[in-house]
């Protein structure tokens, strides 16, 4: 393809484009006048019905929990594919990898960041329901934080996190903890997924019900799914690069 | 009612315009990772000023672990495939 197809062709769908999303934007509703009834009737029912002071979590792990249980499986299901993917047998002897860190700034700023990405990923997901957060982002958190022990130290210190027969419990425990909480409510009796506790003390962390062990769960499987995805990437690409480097 | 945007909020907007064609352009890949961290970081900053930090922590957690890190993995690969 020549340079004037190409460039004829982006303006041709760049102009169809820019119809499109003007013809979008005119009937749009004006800047904050928010029209959908749904995000309103749950700022009111929310803290009265769950005594939670974060209505999105609430919303992620109670209101919306089933759709929530979908996305932790879509999570689950990409990381084994990603494993699926990466894991085509034994690769024979693995080259040894370089320890040494040349820099002591990044020694010294990596290991004090380690210990802060974990504590705000704890903190982000204890406080979830009460501030803004989440198991979400909580266990994004806590993952980098962890990722960053390799960063900062060297692959051995990395490696009994990285390890499968650690990650992989943990990131069941946390997927499958989510259903068995869902399968409680069944248990008892009620729907699946419905908020089994009392609501507790408005605004503390005794509050919102079931939403505290589902938030945690999600936790779990979060920190577990990235560390398996960062350790299958290490292994596989990062590791053999390295030794490629030392040669 | 209808809100009418405050400076901050029309600030960010342009930063957030100005950040986006600047990734697009910087070739070197590398280079491209640390610009898309900045413009990130516009990103959080506007869902902050938005009234969103919900939406403004899963920016961070993504745009500041997760995608790096599979566009740094990319770009390791492809270099050793030429060399």
């Amino acid at each position: 393809m020549t340079r004037t197809v190409r460039i004829g062709l982006f303006s041709a769908a760049a102009v169809v484009l820019a119809i499109l999303l003007c013809w979008t934007a005119v009937d749009l509703p004006d800047f904050g006048n928010y029209r959908g009834p749904y995000g309103g009737l749950l700022n009111h029912v929310a803290p009265a019905e769950r005594h939670v002071t974060e209505v999105v979590t609430a919303t992620v792990f109670d209101y919306r929990g089933f759709d929530t249980l979908g996305e932790e499986l879509i999570l689950f299901t990409a990381v084994a594919g990603v494993v699926l993917l990466l894991e085509q047998g034994e690769r024979g002897e693995r080259p040894e990898p370089s320890e040494s860190i040349g820099s002591d700034a990044v020694r010294v700023l990596g290991a004090l960041a380690v210990g802060a990405a974990v504590l705000v990923g704890l903190w982000l997901t204890a406080f979830g329901y009460v501030t803004p957060g989440g198991g979400f982002q909580g266990g994004v958190a806590i993952a980098s934080g962890i990722v960053l022990l390799w960063v900062a130290t060297s692959l051995r210190v990395w490696g009994p996190f990285g390890s499968d027969s650690i990650l992989d419990p943990l990131e069941g425990v946390g997927a499958g903890g989510y259903i068995v909480i869902g399968l409680a409510a069944l248990a008892s009796g009620l729907p699946f997924l419905t908020n089994l506790f009392g609501p507790g003390r408005y605004g503390t962390l005794q509050s919102g019900g079931s939403i505290p062990f589902l938030n945690w769960a999600a936790a779990l499987e979060v920190t577990a799914a990235l560390l398996i995805l960062f350790s299958k990437f290490l292994e596989e690409y990062v590791v053999p690069l390295a030794a490629g480097d030392e040669r | 009612m209808v809100a009418t945007l405050a400076p901050l909020q029309v600030t960010i907007l342009a930063l957030v315009a100005a950040g986006a064609p600047l990734v697009a352009l910087s070739r070197d890949p590398v280079r491209m990772v640390v610009v898309n961290s900045f413009y990130n970081w516009a990103l959080v900053i506007l869902f902050v000023v938005f009234g969103a930090p919900d939406v403004a922590l899963s920016m961070l957690v993504v745009g500041s672990v997760g995608y790096p890190l599979i566009l740094l993995v990319a770009i390791a690969r492809s270099r050793r495939r030429t060399q």
